[in-house]
């Protein structure tokens, strides 16, 4: 099947030509108000973040691990929703219309919107893919066939317990890119190591063309540069988000964010 | 082909309801227990030992009793009572909670996990843990934990590990939220014992099928005491448990109206009552498909009654389903009309119910009046214990009500 290509597609071809890893950074919308949030997001690219992952706030974020479950908490007393998340994307594109957004989070929301009006609203916000950690390759009619179809990336998840008579079912409508999460457990919760993830990205690699991104684990420029060097890239999420939990300015959230980048593109 | 054998389908669903939404990391582990399930608890010698437990363990079978003087008291129709307050730990989730151990066992599991709202789930797996030898992990909210001390301390004698969850509103949901946390790290080595017909396949299944035992022995028992069938068959509905295991009993018997009674707490509006199917919505929560209670953002409301055992914006994806095909009708009882029922119960028939079991008891007492010639079976799922200091704390001894 050929798709039209994302921003998403067209950042990892860049990527490639300038023989660099992808740097991916997850915030959650809203956190720890929207305009904090809003303010990190616009400084993203500058800090060397190739695409961002945009959290969407949800009340039972069973896959989630203390850090990211606070972060939602904290957006959601502050009033965020699923709108107020794809305005703030609709805002970032104003000034940068070049750098993918992936939305991540949880079905509910988005079923109650309706798929339709969902994926119309995504599309004319600038949202290039969705990560939708509740919705197993069973469900792939509810939202990731309708998603392709509208142009978004559907990236899933893969995992070390996804054994090789499933990892084909979840590659199937995969697209972007496949984000493998080097632990077996809950977002930011134990460490990564490179000699772990090597053989199992080896692993995935020998079954898709499309890029592997590990995730999971990964909070300093070392180990960044270290699993970006066995995969594609990498993701951050749970260490920039205790970042901006713990108050810290958003220019020195930004210098985290960029020795990670940094690190990142090391590898 | 009955209606038990048939749904839900091989998928988890019931209708509509159901599934397993799961994040790719909790896949492998539900598949696990749902082939583990399909495999050891259909087995002679599974079967057995449960029997076994079911009888000399827990009590079991619980009788079926008539409440003569409280019919006698509102008129009309005739009302009885399955009673699983009298099962071993004193409510019906020992039911499930031992076949849960037992499967453990089997798999070789060595810790039993779940999250528990009132305790009354913690303490009845914390019981199972014991017997059969395992470690146990109790996930609650903590402001639960300080409102349910006497469960705590039932957990913690039994030698469960509780776990206080402090984010979020610090109750039920949040606990399972922190439970299903914990469990991903552990799963190889644990088994996540959900507390009720809730929660990804093959959980809405399995639970009802261990609760099955109690619309078994109150059909027979009902038949055996009158000679024919009850007209309405009546339990309570959080996640709906013990409405499960009593209508299944009954659900093939079309001349048995099945009556699912949830909580309006203390007023109609959204955040006062837990009344799921009266004014819910589809949706999806903690991996399933099901009815939601939503707030005006569509996430999942607060909710409130006076029983915490049936403080879920969720329910049952089967009882979503018997609603939405017919086969069941569901309706609410408040706070107050529980408190009553809980008093009534108290002072007519010597029976102290669980909040959570005196709105099954306030249905019967309000429908009663208008069947005459009738006859409506309850289940009295719990005993009361546990909530004496806090109705007479609140409440005094039903004088104002």
């Amino acid at each position: 099947m050929t798709r039209p290509t994302t921003r998403i597609d067209d950042k990892f071809a860049a990527l490639k030509a300038d023989g660099k890893k992808a740097f991916v950074a997850y915030i959650m919308a809203g956190d720890t108000d929207e305009a904090t949030s809003l303010e990190v997001m616009k400084g993203l690219p500058g800090a060397g973040v190739d695409i961002i992952e945009l959290g969407i706030p949800f009340t039972d974020p069973m896959a989630d691990g203390p850090t990211i479950q606070l972060a939602g908490q904290r957006a959601l007393e502050g009033g965020m929703t699923l709108q107020k998340t794809l305005d703030m994307a609709t805002e970032f594109r104003k000034f940068d219309d070049a750098t993918p957004i992936v939305l991540m989070g949880y079905y509910n929301p988005i079923y109650n919107r309706g798929v339709d009006r969902f994926l119309e609203d995504a599309k004319a916000a600038g949202i290039d893919g969705l990560i939708v950690v509740d919705l197993p390759p069973e469900e792939d009619e509810e939202l990731c066939i309708p998603a392709q179809a509208a142009g978004l990336n559907f990236i899933r998840l893969a995992t070390p317990t996804t054994d090789d008579k499933r990892l084909p079912k979840v590659l199937q409508n995969t697209s972007g890119f496949v984000y493998y999460v080097s632990i077996t457990g809950i977002t930011g919760a134990a460490e990564a190591s490179a000699a772990d993830v090597a053989p199992e990205v080896a692993r995935i690699k020998a079954a898709t063309d499309i890029p592997v991104i590990v995730g999971f684990g990964v909070n300093t420029p070392e180990k960044a540069e270290a699993i970006a060097g066995v995969a594609d890239g990498t993701v951050v999420g749970s260490a920039i988000v205790s970042q901006i939990a713990a108050g810290k300015p958003v220019a020195e959230v930004l210098a985290f964010v960029k020795s990670l980048a940094d690190g990142a593109h090391r590898g | 082909m009955g209606y038990l054998k048939s749904t839900p389908n091989k998928d988890g669903f019931f209708g509509d309801y159901g599934g397993a939404m799961l994040p790719p990391p909790l896949e492998p582990h539900f598949k696990e227990i749902r082939e583990a399930y399909e495999r050891i608890s259909k087995s002679a010698d599974y079967i057995a030992e449960l029997r076994h437990i079911r009888k000399h363990f827990q009590g079991r079978p619980t009788p079926v009793s008539y409440f003569k003087n409280l019919s006698d008291l509102v008129g009309g129709a005739r009302i009885y009572a399955k009673r699983e307050d009298l099962n071993h730990t004193g409510a019906h989730k020992l039911n499930h909670c031992m076949a849960e151990g037992l499967l453990a066992k089997f798999m070789g599991k060595k810790k039993l996990m779940a999250e528990t709202g009132a305790g009354q789930h913690g303490v009845a797996l914390a019981t199972a843990a014991a017997y059969f030898g395992l470690e146990c992990e109790i996930h609650m909210g903590e402001i639960d934990i300080a409102k349910e001390a006497p469960n705590v301390t039932r957990m913690k004698l039994l030698g469960a590990q509780v776990v206080p969850v402090g984010f979020g509103g610090r109750s039920l949901k949040e606990a399972v939220d922190s439970c299903f946390g914990s469990y991903m790290e552990q799963a190889d080595t644990a088994l996540f014992a959900i507390g009720s017909v809730v929660g990804p396949h093959p959980f809405p299944m399995m639970v009802r099928d261990f609760q099955h035992v109690v619309g078994v022995e109150a059909r027979e028992q009902f038949l055996e005491m009158t000679g024919e069938l009850p007209d309405m068959v009546a339990a309570c509905v959080g996640g709906g448990s013990n409405a499960m295991g009593l209508f299944s009993g009954f659900i093939d018997d079309e001349d048995v109206s099945l009556h699912g009674v949830e909580p309006m707490g203390t007023s109609s509006k959204l955040g006062e009552h837990a009344a799921t199917i009266t004014f819910g919505e589809d949706g999806d929560i903690h991996g399933f498909r099901t009815m939601v209670l939503k707030d005006e953002k569509g996430e999942p409301a607060p909710v409130h009654t006076v029983a915490s055992g049936l403080d879920y914006p969720g329910v049952g994806p089967e009882h979503a389903h018997l609603y939405r095909t017919g086969k069941a009708n569901y309706t609410a009882c408040d706070d107050k009309e529980a408190l009553n029922a809980f008093f009534a119960l108290s002072r007519h028939e010597g029976i102290i119910p669980a909040l959570e079991s005196a709105h099954a008891v306030a249905f019967a007492m309000r429908e009663a009046p208008k069947h005459p010639g009738k006859s409506i079976l309850i289940n009295l799922s719990g005993r009361g214990d546990k909530d004496i200091d806090y109705v007479t704390e609140n409440f005094g001894f039903g004088e104002d009500l």
